[in-house]
């Protein structure tokens, strides 16, 4: 309809304008995944870049690193674990709140979200002070507590937002067929709300895989997480193998994001 | 038909009691730390011996933790804005594409919320290093001379959070910008408004709310993105949670790492109580 205007200049401008700074964004959003990626491949000993030559050492040298394979098994152990218990704690909470009109589930629905606004080292800090002064040792029991605290909200956010699109209509009618309120729940609303609980599972077990400030209070000196270990090695010496690292995790979360997104199109409900 | 009367709660929903697990598990493991931390802040001493409001004097008095506290606030505003004019950008030019070109830029938008922190930031010290790629591309076109230092820069670190945090301002943004009514935009136009016109009158304040809540996720993430901020900032740049770290665990002065975390989470909380006022006020405007 207004095909004609479209042409001006000064459209023409804004257009020309805000694409340039979205270039911009893209390539500032692309710029750390490619370069860590080819950086990965060098034959060299820096981080120069570009490399001078390529080669496949730096991952050859990945198998003997024994202490990071430990890091990663024990981020790998608590992830899974405060996932499986911010699912099953974080579902029935959402389940009991995302209908509710009462001022209580609003009440219980920002207590249960505070802790993505409040800075996670202070959490951190908080937790080491009192499992400290109940006199409860650092493990990775106390990890998983901690890192649960921080990756409920996520479940319970995606969880929230599925079961708030569930036609009613199914569960009255569902109801007035005869169906328990367990049976409906198992067959009706449950299926239905699994890809939310899904990607709220999957956000959680990559916030606390890569979980540093809570970690880093929370485990104990012989505990080695990945993130930390990662960042301390950083902080020392800057070497290449950790590129190949980063890569092989670039890898990893690409292939899952792609699956995560075929099955629960995990890219519409992160806003 | 539905003379069979269903005691409790309609099959819709659900009683408040599923919370109950949860809930105490919070009150368990968030909320008495946090109880506890305030408690903590009130020592007079490392030692915990005797109560008093020494620590609070300090961070008043010290010359030091105040300013430290102003610097980081300032640094989430930097990032915040930058972030902004990239991210709406981004998203503008995101709801204009075609419906491929969308899938791919939704997966380079979502990736790097993915990907771990260490491995994005570990990037840019590559990418802002003496041999990095934006000094050797700067050298070898003979711009300059000499590597610039780019890292342990105020600006090298901006831009390193843009990159982190871009991601929680694009998506708020595109789904404001994907809820405006087109109408209104060719209304404007066919009206004789120029774009700029249009865009500054029409466009900006209809998507206030997703700005706001943009901003508010942008800037709380930067201000505690302690891995960014130390791997970047290095040590010639301290910010409020390198600041609690050290306290805490290179001193173990507990009462004052927890009294300086206390005031670092209530400037937070300030920011975003502030942040939830505006995004009221512009929503009631657009009502209007």
């Amino acid at each position: 309809m207004s095909a004609g205007r479209r042409h001006e200049p000064a459209t023409i401008a804004l257009t020309a304008v805000l694409g340039a700074i979205a270039t911009i964004a893209t390539l500032l959003l692309l710029a750390p995944t490619v370069v860590v990626i080819v950086l990965s491949f060098t034959n060299g000993f820096s981080l120069k870049f570009p490399p001078p030559g390529y080669s496949l050492r730096w991952y050859e040298s990945l198998p003997d690193a024994f202490q990071l394979q430990y890091a990663v098994i024990n981020s790998l152990k608590v992830a899974s674990a405060s996932t499986l218990l911010a699912v099953v704690l974080g579902v029935a909470a959402a389940m009991a709140i995302a209908r509710s009109e009462k001022t209580m589930a609003r009440v219980l629905d920002s207590f249960f979200m505070s802790p993505l606004i409040l800075p996670a080292l202070a959490f951190g800090l908080a937790s080491l002070i009192y499992f400290s002064r109940i006199g409860i040792e650092l493990s990775l029991r106390t990890l998983v507590i901690g890192h649960t605290v921080v990756g409920v909200p996520y479940v319970i956010r995606t969880t929230v937002a599925a079961l708030s699109q569930l036609p009613p209509a199914l569960l009255e009618s569902s109801a007035s067929l005869g169906a328990s309120r367990t049976y409906t729940f198992r067959r009706v609303t449950l299926p239905l709300i699994a890809p939310g609980i899904a990607a709220g599972a999957f956000i959680s077990f990559m916030s606390s895989f890569d979980n540093v400030p809570v970690s880093l209070f929370l485990r104990d000196a012989s505990t080695d997480m990945l993130p930390i270990r990662m960042w301390q090695d950083l902080e020392s010496r800057l070497d290449v193998s950790i590129a190949a690292v980063s890569s092989l995790m670039v890898l990893v979360t690409l292939v899952l994001m792609i699956v995560m997104e075929r099955l629960t199109g995990i890219s519409k409900r992160m806003r | 038909m539905n003379t069979a009367v269903v005691k409790g709660p309609p099959a819709t929903g659900y009683s408040l009691a599923f919370a109950s697990p949860l809930a105490a598990f919070f009150v368990l493991f968030f909320l008495a730390p946090l109880l506890l931390l305030i408690v903590i802040s009130f020592y007079a001493t490392p030692d915990l011996k005797s109560f008093g409001l020494d620590q609070y004097i300090k961070i008043a008095t010290d010359g030091f933790t105040l300013p430290v506290l102003a610097d980081t606030l300032w640094l989430g505003v930097q990032t915040t804005l930058l972030c902004l004019v990239l991210g709406y950008a981004l998203a503008w030019s995101y709801v204009r594409s075609p419906r491929t070109m969308q899938k791919v830029l939704m997966l380079i938008i979502v990736m790097p919320l993915l990907t771990s922190v260490v491995v994005r930031t570990f990037a840019w010290v590559v990418i802002l290093g003496r041999q990095g790629i934006v000094n050797s591309m700067l050298m070898e076109m003979g711009w300059i001379s000499g590597p610039l230092k780019l890292l342990y820069t105020r600006g090298g670190l901006i831009v390193a959070l843009a990159n982190v945090q871009l991601p929680l301002m694009a998506l708020p943004l595109i789904t404001a910008l994907q809820k405006l009514d087109p109408n209104l935009e060719d209304a404007s136009s066919a009206l004789g408004a120029s774009a700029l016109r249009t865009f500054v009158r029409i466009t900006l304040p209809l998507t206030l709310p997703g700005i706001l809540a943009g901003c508010l996720l942008t800037f709380a993430a930067s201000i505690t993105a302690f891995i960014s901020q130390s791997l970047i900032g290095g040590g010639q740049m301290l910010f409020m949670p390198m600041y609690i770290y050290q306290q805490a665990s290179s001193l173990q002065n507990w009462p004052f790492a927890a009294a300086i975390s206390l005031v670092f989470l209530i400037a937070v909380m300030a920011c975003v109580a502030l942040f939830n006022a505006l995004g009221r006020l512009s929503r009631g405007h657009i009502a209007d």
